[in-house]
């Protein structure tokens, strides 16, 4: 079981009391109307699914109940940081090499 | 015969304390300290079990948690009890009951051991092989047989009575074994005042300590100093010691599950304890000092009973006051079996041989033996012995170069074996750590760590007993310096004796017998022989994952820790590669079978999920009410009254509803308070409908989807005020539509000022539903006013009932009648429920469970989210693109409506289903087709989601998801069912008042 760190409640607590979120920084577009077909596919269904360095999504959902962001390392099941919700991804180097990240919007 | 194999003195046993015990009936005597094995050993028992696949007779092989012959049944009452257990750690005590395993009638004479002449038919792969043909012959004959024949214990049948515990801790260093490596990393870590948990699976610590008995500690007789050690530890608070503890499992991020076993090895148990307990520890660091493994020698009838590794020979002797056997012999590659043979010597054993397979072996050793009247071959290989059910006698030959002679028979009806030591890898390798070949020991060694841990003593490949300690020492300091921050030397320990085990050999001994006659065997457990692993590599099994799973070797209960390297190198020669080029498995938890009463723990019977309960339910089981499970929710299912059964008392409901009034418990819906400036633009973009125009007071039904356009919930939503919407949600659905809510509110409008709070247990919600709810309502009411004009179909008025009682009063139906829903304070829901129960009863209602509910709503077309959806439905499908706000820009899923599969032709769509014969009640989830005998392989149109016997239409009624549904508006299609297909006809999806004009009396 992980031991994650909340950066809301910045304390060390077992992977029971969080909820993953899946893959980071993939923005809702602001117009999805405006969104060709597959545009508006890419942002569902595709993800990086990187080896190495991914930055994903969790929930502190059975304490404070925030959502924030993680660098976890998919290969080794580290975490190598966490991040409040908005703040930008920690510039950390990619140990292995991963597919394109897929961006949208902030 | 009781006895004959004890020593005149010495061991640790209790010889004032005498133990009875029965082994396959049999009653036998043993004493205190003794295991079941050292006890039968003392017997002279050495045939204690049968083997997996050729129901071989097998014996001890080993002391340990290792050991793959001599698993036993133990049995504690009828019916209960546990099996498989190795008899090496069954600890003994009065009255225990054990059983030999895989043998039909008596342990003596088994019917199964006619496998082992058909043994050519069971070779590698057999069952890939034998069982091909003909087809038929899979399920009927073939399949039954092999469940039938396979499996060695037997599994308990009464249900486990016995109790589970659980217990989560957290440590600066754990430590893996308390051998000589594990006790010094315990006292450094110890001195620096570090938390420290020191777990050994054995019913003592000590490890070797226990049987070393030439080996001096600090100037101390071992035993004495580990006397002295473990004192000093279990007087120091800030130490754990934990026995009969098993660190069974290293998981991520330090996180280590230890089983401990707490009453197994008591007479009477404490009622008051638990059997086991599983310890869930977080550790900052690891510790593991889990020895080493003597490896068995592969030589042709390796298996009979009365072969034994030398070190087992040695701890039986020195540990528990018991020799081996009569006569016994020593076949060797390494030093440390000299000592064994020594000590049985020096207990008053009689060694026939010591059998070296080196040329030039420690010439001290060797001297050493012959002083002590031992006669020693050098150059000599053991190629066999005689005797099945026990060793009668060892065959010996010359080794030259390479080639095999026969160099007589020996007497002995024991052999001790020692191919060296395998370095105990397993946690090293359930952490993840790499591990590295170490050509010079022929050994894998803990390369470097992925998590905070690390390997010392002979598990590191350290030899000897004072670099064993220093090891241990230097890894507690280390781990402790690491976890606390706090540096301190190492604890200093001297030691003497307890040599260092050197020389090796690996895989298949040659020998001069006939090749395809014998069998060497390489996994005792799994019956996997020397040849078998070369067939597999003959038959194109390269990779040596292809070659376990084709042989089972290293599948057993033991992992491999006593095969691997055998097979490995057996393998590495076949396939003309070195041995790490060959690879190696993974070893996997458990480190020893766990017990699944450990795993479960507490998490049983009433305990093993919540279970919550409305403020109603003790009303409704006072009413004989019958319950159902809607997830953690008991919820009322039917009320039968006078012997009803379920369809009767359904059917009543059904019709008092629909005539009078019925009232319902539906506390269980999911309740979220939105508040906040931009409360209802965020409904706006979290639901289908339109909200900003909801004025206060008045209630919508709301749809929600998910982003890829498909319904995930709905529930009626009342607007309380500009800024605080009251919304509903379906009973199972409240905790992920909460998620959901929260997701988008944190992550993607985070600019919006609204808050969700969970109101489910805020609110108990009494249904007043039929013609009469008014009536029923009315006498209760302070301050709202119920007339249409008032408080029309789909309205809410916050006020107050029974003179105070706060109320969320929803007038709304999901039956199609006319109805309120009283939304109270839990405390007061009972009262209010008691009171309007009384005016119910004076109008002749009734009070109704989920299945009238489920039935009422379904005569009337409305959905249940998860009955007619799962998860690949829009709301065009089931009809409902009216709830979709036609002049909204954007909601959650919107744009996904849009998507080409989602409009596409074909989709299936909600429509009812009327049986053509009027009686017949379809199945819920049976398919549709066109033809009444469709040809194979036809695809269904669709469906049946809900199916019910309606009292209102009085006739069995369906709703169903069909292809293009709403275009087949009075088609006859059929429900192909194992009686023959069910004729249906597609109608509209209502069937009671589709006007709705029942809703605004």
């Amino acid at each position: 079981m992980l031991l994650i760190q909340c950066p809301y409640c910045a304390v060390e607590r077992p992977e029971l009391e969080f909820r993953y979120g899946g893959e980071a920084h993939i923005a809702r577009p602001e117009s999805p109307s405006e969104l060709t077909d597959e545009q508006w596919a890419d942002f569902l269904y595709m993800r990086s699914n990187p080896k190495g360095v991914m930055a994903e999504r969790w929930r502190h959902v059975h304490g404070c109940g925030r959502f924030f962001n993680a660098l976890r390392d998919t290969v080794s099941d580290r975490f190598l940081a966490v991040y409040k919700a908005g703040e930008p991804r920690p510039a950390i180097e990619v140990s292995a090499p991963a597919a394109p990240n897929k961006e949208t919007g902030r | 015969m009781t006895q004959i194999r004890r020593t005149r003195s010495g061991g640790r046993i209790d010889r004032s304390q005498p133990v009875r015990f029965t082994f396959d009936g049999r009653e036998l005597t043993g004493f205190a300290g003794d295991t079941l094995a050292s006890a039968l050993l003392a017997n002279d028992e050495h045939l204690v079990g049968r083997s997996f696949k050729y129901h071989r007779p097998r014996g001890i092989l080993t002391a340990g948690s290792e050991e793959p012959n001599a698993l036993v049944g133990v049995t504690r009452s009828p019916g209960s009890g546990t099996p498989n257990l190795r008899a090496t750690q069954v600890e003994l005590h009065e009255g225990l009951s054990a059983r030999s395993q895989n043998r039909f009638p008596s342990l003596g004479f088994d019917i199964g051991a006619v496998n082992d002449l058909l043994s050519p038919l069971f070779v590698a792969g057999f069952y890939y092989k034998t069982f091909m043909w003909p087809k038929s012959f899979w399920n009927r004959v073939y399949e039954p047989f092999i469940r039938a024949a396979a499996g060695l214990g037997v599994a308990p049948t009464a249900p486990d009575r016995d109790r589970y515990a659980n217990r989560y801790a957290h440590c600066d260093v754990l430590i893996a074994g308390a051998g000589p490596a594990g006790i010094a990393a315990a006292l450094s870590a110890a001195e620096v005042g570090a938390r420290v948990i020191l777990a050994d699976e054995q019913a003592e610590m000590g490890g070797a300590l226990l049987h070393e008995t030439g080996a001096t500690v600090e100037r101390q007789p071992a035993d004495r100093w580990l006397e002295a050690a473990l004192a000093e530890l279990a007087a120091n608070p800030r130490v754990t010691l934990l026995l009969r503890t098993t660190a069974f499992g290293y998981f991520n991020h330090n996180y280590i599950a230890l089983g401990e076993r707490v009453t197994d090895h008591l007479a009477v148990p404490d009622p008051d304890l638990p059997r086991e307990r599983l310890w869930q520890v977080r550790a900052r660091q690891v510790v593991i000092a889990a020895g080493s493994i003597e490896r068995p020698l592969v030589f042709p009838e390796n298996d009979r009973p009365g072969v034994m590794l030398a070190e087992a020979g040695r701890i039986y002797a020195n540990r528990y006051g018991v020799l081996p056997g009569r006569s016994i012999a020593v076949a060797t590659a390494c030093d440390t079996a000299y000592r064994a043979a020594l000590d049985i010597h020096a207990a008053g054993g009689s060694i026939a041989v010591i059998a070296d397979l080196r040329e030039r072996p420690d010439e001290a050793l060797v001297a050493e033996a012959r002083a002590a009247g031992i006669r020693v071959e050098t150059s000599c290989v053991v190629t066999g012995v005689l005797g099945r059910k026990r060793v009668r006698s060892v065959l010996l030959g010359r080794l030259r170069s390479g080639s095999v002679t026969a160099a007589g028979t020996v007497n002995a009806d024991c052999l001790l074996m020692s191919g060296g030591w395998t370095p105990n890898v397993s946690l090293h390798s359930q952490s993840r750590g790499k591990l590295v070949w170490d050509a010079e020991r022929g050994a894998y060694l803990p390369g470097a760590a992925v998590q905070a841990e690390r390997s010392a003593g002979s598990c590191a490949g350290v030899d000897g007993l004072a670099a064993v300690l220093a090891d241990g020492a230097h890894a507690g300091a280390e781990a402790a310096r690491e976890a606390t921050g706090t540096a301190h030397a190492p604890r200093q320990i001297v030691a003497e004796g307890g040599e260092a085990g050197i020389g090796w050999v690996l895989g298949a001994l040659p020998h001069d017998r006939d090749a395809a006659r014998v069998r060497a065997f390489v996994d005792y457990q799994n019956d996997v022989t020397a040849k078998d692993v070369k067939l597999a590599v003959r038959e194109g099994m390269h990779s040596i994952e292809h070659i376990k799973r084709y042989t089972t070797t290293g599948m057993a209960t033991d992992q491999g820790r006593l095969s691997n390297m055998n097979a490995l190198s057996i393998a590495s020669t076949a396939l003309n590669r070195p041995v790490p080029e060959v690879g190696l498995t993974t070893f996997r938890q458990p480190y020893t079978p766990v017990s699944f009463g450990t795993l479960a723990t507490t998490s049983r019977g009433d305990l093993f999920d919540p279970v919550r309960k409305t403020p109603i339910h003790g009303w409704a089981a006072g009413q004989g009410a019958a319950f159902e499970d809607v997830s953690l929710w008991k919820r009322a299912w039917y009320f039968p009254r006078g012997g009803e059964d379920m369809h009767r008392a359904v059917e009543r409901e059904c019709r008092t509803v629909r005539e009078s009034v019925g009232l319902f418990d539906a506390s269980t819906l999911g309740k979220i308070e939105v508040v906040g400036p931009d409360a209802a633009e965020f409904l706006n973009r979290i639901y289908t409908n339109p909200w900003l125009k909801l004025g206060p007071g008045r209630l919508r039904y709301g749809l929600m989807l998910n982003e890829a356009g498909f319904i995930m919930d709905d529930g009626v939503v009342g607007r309380l005020a500009e800024d605080r919407f009251h919304v509903t949600t379906t009973t199972g659905g409240a905790p992920r539509v909460l998620a959901h809510m929260e997701d988008y509110l944190q992550t993607e409008w985070p600019d919006l000022k609204v808050w969700l709070t969970s109101t489910t247990e805020q609110w108990a919600v009494i249904a007043v539903q039929g013609p009469k709810a008014r009536e029923a309502i009315a006498p209760l009411v302070d301050d709202i006013d119920l007339a249409t004009e008032a408080l029309p179909h789909m309205s809410m008025r916050e006020g107050h009932v029974m003179g105070g009682i706060p109320c969320r009063l929803f007038r709304m139906s999901f039956t199609g009648e006319a109805g309120y829903e009283l939304n109270v304070p839990p405390s007061r829901a009972r009262e209010v429920w008691e009171a309007v129960w009384a005016n119910v009863e004076k109008l002749g209602g009734c009070a109704y469970g989920t299945e009238t509910m489920h039935v009422l709503r379904a005569e009337k077309g409305y959905i249940i989210v998860g009955q007619e959806t799962d998860g690949t439905v829009t709301p065009d499908d089931v009809g409902m693109s009216w709830a979709i706000g036609k002049k909204k820009r954007d909601f959650v899923g919107m744009r996904s409506l849009a998507r080409p599969d989602l409009v596409a032709e074909g989709r299936k769509q909600l429509v009812g289903l009327l049986t053509r014969d009027g009686t017949a009640l379809l199945e819920e989830g049976a398919q549709i087709t066109r033809e009444a005998v469709p040809a194979l392989k036809t695809p269904a149109l669709g469906h049946v989601t809900s199916s019910y016997v309606s009292p209102a239409a009085g006739r069995p009624i369906a709703l169903a998801m069909i292809a293009d549904g709403r275009a087949r508006m009075g088609e006859t299609l059929h429900v192909p069912m194992p009686e023959g297909a069910i004729t249906v006809e597609v109608v509209p999806p209502v069937f009671v008042d589709p006007e709705g004009a029942r809703l605004n009396v």
